[in-house]
Order: structure tokens, then C-alpha cells, then sequence
């Protein structure tokens, strides 16, 4: 697998939850304190899918355009929870400096672009960073779109992923199918199954349980050196439920208690630890010190953009251009 | 010989090509031996193979893969084949591209070519001036070159501004304006509004295909009643040049503002709002605007050339301004 030991993989990837889990528990404890300006959105039930697809990713030479409930992916990617913190608390420090918040960061400089909040807006942008690369005579690049089970309905979505086909594009586009897009569950949103869209557009598709770990992995696995051997876009759809509201202000209680109770002892964490353990590729002990460390670490980084200034009106720039014509 | 608007953007095209390697073309219809609906970039594809891309029709999709790629290092030139169509870019121009600079930091060198402005029989969807609507998002610079001279000068410099550039073709120019050619020994820099024409008794301020009309408006004017129009071309809707606006209404203490756009928040109200807030004290008479009527652009020539504002009726506006 392209050098990369699967075991090592597996390792990062959980671990990636692990931090992620954290982050988010502490996050939502932080919004529900009345600390957060605007929305938080967690990744519950999402973290397999989002660390699956970025421990196979190499920051600054591939593209990761993660969505929502990616924080796992972000830290699988390599970024760190410091970001996530500062952006949600609106550090005058942190990539964004106040400017947008929450999930809205990146660094497109390192291959990994700021979302905007129209759902399918991202997919083109995706596709764009490849064609760069492509005029660069960067080969053996992957660019990574995430998007939703409802954003396939977006109008944008369609015509980024039909010109992903059309350009033969190195870029594997990972729906996330958590069953309801805010409230509204897949039997409003579209007739034809996800897997048949991707179909649809003359890409190769894959499909995997996204609460299974290890499923998720290998799929991933599959599909990102597929696309990064020049075999063409790819098409994954990784199943699960959103094991949370739509953002912490949201009790999901549109979500039926018996699809809740189906998912009761799927919880990706749960079923990854398992499964690394019985593989033997994480020990018991390493499995306890990982959640006291991630737990610590978010501790100390959150605490730190808590302490980091707010951004100040009085000093602000407001240029919206860098050219600024002086005449 | 004399050169066209269009020769002046497909002479652009052909150089920003040549001297940059970062430089590729993205839209519908453009390669091939095709070259684009209107012909900007006949023979292109075959000069530079590889970098005179196709797309499929997705507005949308165009403009976000040339952002993508700007992210990336390249200085993308993306075609709406009509600024009509440019409505269904709008998103990713406005909202992504143009947020990009002051949400990161991160400027986004992309240049949207947008060809707009009515033709008799263009009809509601192949006709209209769009400035106002890319000029109200922030972080969009919005050209609307009126000359030959400003075609291939403000294009050329469009592709090396760091920035998202709505640059505004206007299809009427496209044939229609010829020069000698399309060199000017002294091109003025971008966001510097020209004094087409001077005159004491009234400044018209116009850009795109109203300056044309406005300087045989100006001209009329001066042989039937003898007044002197000042002639203002805008070059960009954005940057303003808001000061070269009332040096000039300074000298005529009147101002009629000429658009081919909607009149409902178009870019005569922005000219007017702006005069009137910094140069009340200037005006001896109310400001006036002229732009097209608020209903969608007519298909029928006799319509159109009644639903926009032409020669005459700029000419019978100043007389009016004139002798308020």
C-alpha cells in the first residue's frame, strides 16, 4: 500500500478519533456554557469515515476538503485541534482571526481548502486544486472532496462531480451518508440510490459501513490508491447515522428512537477499539493512555485560545481586496 | 487597418498566454477550432495545446475549478459565455472567490471574462449588465473597458491582479468599435475613471457601451443647442473613481449618470449616492440618472432600442439638466 504499513495506518487513524472525540465532547460542554459565537457541529458516528479517508493523505502534496463533521479527518490529516479551538472561539490568532468560525478553516496552502457554507460549493474548488497540479507536472497527487448524503441534491455538486468525470480528475469524492440532511431524511432528499449517482456519472464506486472501522479503512484504502495510480475519479459512499443534532442546538428528535436504538452499539469509536484490539495492532494500556492524552492535550490547547486575545474592531483591516489601486 | 474591441481581447489572450505559463483559459465552447461563441479564442487551443480548456455547461462548476486552481498557483481566465449565465456563477464568485482574500488572507487570482450588454434581438437572457450585482459582493473588482485601447490594456492587467476580476465584454463593442489600434502610448492605470470628452455645462458619466452613446449624444447637444457635455468613462465600476467624478461635476455643478443597467440599485445610484453624499455643495441642480427601464431586456430591436438609453434620450436628459 504504497509503503504505508496498514497497521501504522489504523493506528493513526484511531488515534485521530480519539482527539477528535475529545474535542468535540469538549466543545459542545463549552457551547452549552454559553462560550461559543454561533454553531457547533459535531462528528459523532462520523469519526471512522473522516480519519479513514485522511491517514491516507499527505499534507501539503495531496488535497483535503473536509466537510462538516470532519474533525477526525483534520486531525488525521495532520492539522491541529489549536486550529479547530481558535476558530470556534474566534482568536484573534487562529487561522481565520475572527473573520469566519467554526468548521470554516483550512489552509489552502497546504492543500486544504476553507469551506464556504453552500453545500457542493467545494467540490469544483477541489477539482480546480488537481487541475493545478495537473499543469504543475505534479503526478501521483489525490485530492479528497467530502460532501453528504444530502448535498448530492445540490445543484453545484452535480456539475463539480460531472466535470471531475469529464476532466478524469485524481479526486475520490466521499459521501457521507448520515441519513438526514438536517432534518430531512434520504427518502426526501432523493428516489435513486447514492451509490447509483455515483454510477451515474462513469465513476468507480465503492460503498462501505462507515461505523466499521476497519471496512472503512480498507475501502478508503482501495479507493484513494486507485485514484492516485491514474485509474480516475472515485466514488465512495460510507454509511452511518449522525449520532448527534445537526449542531448542538439541535435535540435531533426528528431522528426515530428505534433507528437510534439500531445504532446504540455502533459507535465508531467503540467498534475501531475492538477491532484494533483484537487485531493486536493497539494494547489495552496504549488503548487508556491514548484517551488520557488526547484528553489533556485538548484540555491545554482549548485553554490556550481561551486565553489568546479576541480580534479587535478598532484595528481591524477591512479591505476585502489585496489590490488596492492608488491613484 | 483597424483593430476591433474583440481583436483587442483575442490579441490579450494571445500574449497573456504566451508570457505567462500559469495562464490557462476555462469555459464553454472555447477550444478547438471553434474558439468561443463570439470568437475571443479562435486559433488559441492549437498556440498553446493543453492550456484552452473545454468545459461542460456548469457555470457553477467553471468558476469554482478556476478557483481551485488559482489556489493552486495558476492565473486562470474563466469565460461566461454570456454574463447572463453569470448568475449561475454567482455563488462562487461572490461568496467563495470574493470572501477568500479578507476570511484568509489568501487573495484569488482568477479574471471572470463576461460578455454583456444588449445586441437588437439579444432578448431577456442574452443581453443584460450585470456590474451592480458582482460589484456589491466585496472582494470582486469589476472592469467595464469602453475603448479598444482599454480592452486589451485592462484585460492584460486583469490576469495579473492578485484579486477575483469581473471583466465586462460588451457584445455591441465587440464589432462595432474600431481603432487604429489597440496600443496607447499613454494607457491610463486601472481604477482611474477618462475625461472622454471635456465640456463646462454638465458631466454625463458613462462606461461600457453608454460612453459611445453618450459622446454622439455630446455631440448633438453641442450642434443643436450648444452646450458641452463633460464626458466621464468609468473604466471600472469597481474601484470607483469617485474623485475624478467631482473634479468634474466641480467645473459643471450638474450630473446625469448614463447605464445600460437595471435602474433599481445599479451602478448610476451608487454614482449619484456618492456625488451627492461627498459633493452636495457642488450640484446646482438634482442629480439624474439614466438607465434602462426595470422590466426584463426586450427581444424585439425597436424594443430594445427603447428600453435602453440611446443618443437621444441621454442628449434630451442633459438638455434637460442643462436648463433646469
Amino acid at each position: 500500500m504504497n509503503g504505508i504499513d496498514l497497521q501504522e495506518a489504523a493506528r493513526r487513524a484511531y488515534h485521530a478519533m480519539v482527539m477528535a472525540r475529545a474535542f468535540d465532547t469538549k466543545i459542545s460542554a463549552l457551547y452549552k456554557a454559553g462560550k461559543i459565537f454561533g454553531g457547533v457541529f459535531l462528528g459523532r458516528g462520523h469519526e471512522a469515515i473522516g480519519a479513514c479517508e485522511a491517514v491516507f493523505l499527505k499534507r501539503g502534496e495531496d488535497v483535503y476538503n473536509p466537510f462538516i463533521r470532519e474533525q477526525a479527518g483534520r486531525c488525521a490529516w495532520g492539522d491541529s485541534v489549536l486550529d479547530s479551538a481558535q476558530s470556534y472561539l474566534g482568536s484573534a490568532s487562529g487561522r481565520m482571526r475572527g473573520r469566519d468560525s467554526n468548521v470554516h478553516w483550512g489552509y489552502p496552502e497546504h492543500g486544504n481548502p476553507v469551506p464556504i457554507s453552500h453545500l457542493g460549493a467545494m467540490v469544483s474548488v477541489v477539482a480546480g486544486m488537481m487541475l493545478a497540479k495537473r499543469f504543475k507536472g505534479e503526478t501521483g497527487r489525490v485530492g479528497v472532496a467530502c460532501i453528504g448524503d444530502g448535498t448530492t441534491s445540490v445543484g453545484a455538486t452535480h456539475e463539480a462531480v460531472n466535470l471531475i468525470a469529464v476532466e478524469k480528475l485524481p479526486v475520490v469524492i466521499v459521501v457521507t451518508n448520515n441519513q438526514f440532511a438536517y432534518s430531512t431524511p434520504n427518502s426526501q432528499e432523493f428516489a435513486a440510490s447514492l451509490m447509483d449517482r455515483g454510477w451515474g456519472y462513469g465513476l468507480a464506486c465503492h460503498e462501505c459501513d462507515g461505523t466499521d472501522f476497519m471496512e472503512t479503512l480498507q475501502t478508503m484504502q482501495r479507493a484513494i490508491a486507485a485514484a492516485r495510480a491514474g485509474k480516475g475519479p472515485q466514488w465512495v459512499v460510507a454509511n452511518t447515522l449522525r449520532m448527534c443534532g445537526h449542531g448542538e442546538h439541535d435535540d435531533a428528535a426528528y431522528i426515530p428512537a428505534e433507528l437510534k436504538q439500531a445504532y446504540a452499539d455502533r459507535d465508531p469509536l467503540a467498534v475501531a477499539r475492538r477491532q484494533m484490539l483484537e487485531a493486536g495492532w493497539l494494547t489495552e494500556e496504549e488503548a487508556a493512555t491514548w484517551d488520557d492524552e488526547c484528553r489533556d492535550e485538548v484540555q491545554r490547547l482549548v485553554a490556550q485560545a481561551q486565553r489568546e486575545s479576541a480580534p479587535d474592531p478598532s484595528t481591524e483591516d477591512w479591505r476585502a481586496t489585496a489590490w488596492n489601486p492608488g491613484y | 487597418m483597424s483593430v476591433t474591441y474583440i481583436d483587442a481581447i483575442h490579441q490579450a489572450l494571445d500574449e497573456l498566454l504566451a508570457e505567462a505559463p500559469d495562464v490557462f483559459l476555462l469555459g464553454e465552447d472555447i477550444a478547438g477550432t471553434f474558439g468561443g461563441a463570439f470568437k475571443a479564442t479562435k486559433g488559441l487551443d492549437a498556440k498553446y495545446p493543453g492550456r484552452v480548456l473545454n468545459a461542460p455547461i456548469a457555470e457553477d462548476a467553471i468558476a469554482g475549478v478556476g478557483m481551485g486552481a488559482a489556489l493552486g498557483g495558476m492565473k486562470p481566465i474563466v469565460e461566461m459565455q454570456f454574463a447572463d449565465f453569470g448568475t449561475l456563477a454567482l455563488n462562487q464568485a461572490g461568496n467563495n472567490a470574493g470572501a477568500h482574500f479578507y476570511r484568509t488572507g489568501i487573495p484569488v487570482n482568477i479574471t471572470f471574462r463576461m460578455p454583456c450588454g444588449g445586441t437588437p434581438g439579444g432578448g431577456p437572457y442574452h443581453s443584460q449588465s450585470l456590474e451592480a450585482l458582482f460589484a456589491h459582493y466585496p472582494g470582486l473588482h469589476v472592469f467595464t473597458p469602453a475603448t479598444v485601447a482599454d480592452a486589451y490594456y485592462m484585460l492584460k492587467q486583469a490576469a495579473q491582479i492578485p484579486d477575483p476580476v469581473i471583466f465586462l465584454e460588451h457584445k455591441f463593442l465587440y464589432r462595432w468599435l474600431k481603432a487604429d489600434t489597440w496600443l496607447d502610448p499613454n494607457p491610463l492605470p486601472i481604477g482611474q475613471a477618462r475625461i472622454a470628452r471635456p465640456g463646462q455645462h454638465a458631466t454625463v458619466v458613462a462606461f461600457s457601451a453608454m460612453v459611445p452613446e453618450a459622446l454622439r449624444a455630446a455631440e448633438e447637444l453641442a450642434a443643436t443647442s450648444g452646450y458641452e457635455l463633460e464626458v466621464v468613462d468609468l473604466r471600472s465600476v469597481k474601484p470607483l473613481d469617485i474623485d475624478t467624478i467631482l473634479d468634474s461635476v466641480a467645473r459643471t455643478a450638474r450630473l446625469l449618470v448614463v447605464s445600460e443597467d437595471f435602474p433599481y440599485g445599479g451602478v448610476a445610484a451608487e454614482v449619484v449616492a456618492q456625488v451627492t453624499a461627498q459633493g452636495f455643495h457642488l450640484l446646482d441642480a438634482p442629480p439624474l440618472r439614466l438607465s434602462a427601464h426595470d422590466t426584463p431586456i426586450p427581444a424585439h430591436p425597436e424594443l430594445w432600442k427603447a428600453h435602453r438609453p440611446g443618443a437621444a434620450a441621454i442628449a434630451d436628459a442633459a438638455r434637460y439638466l442643462i436648463t433646469l
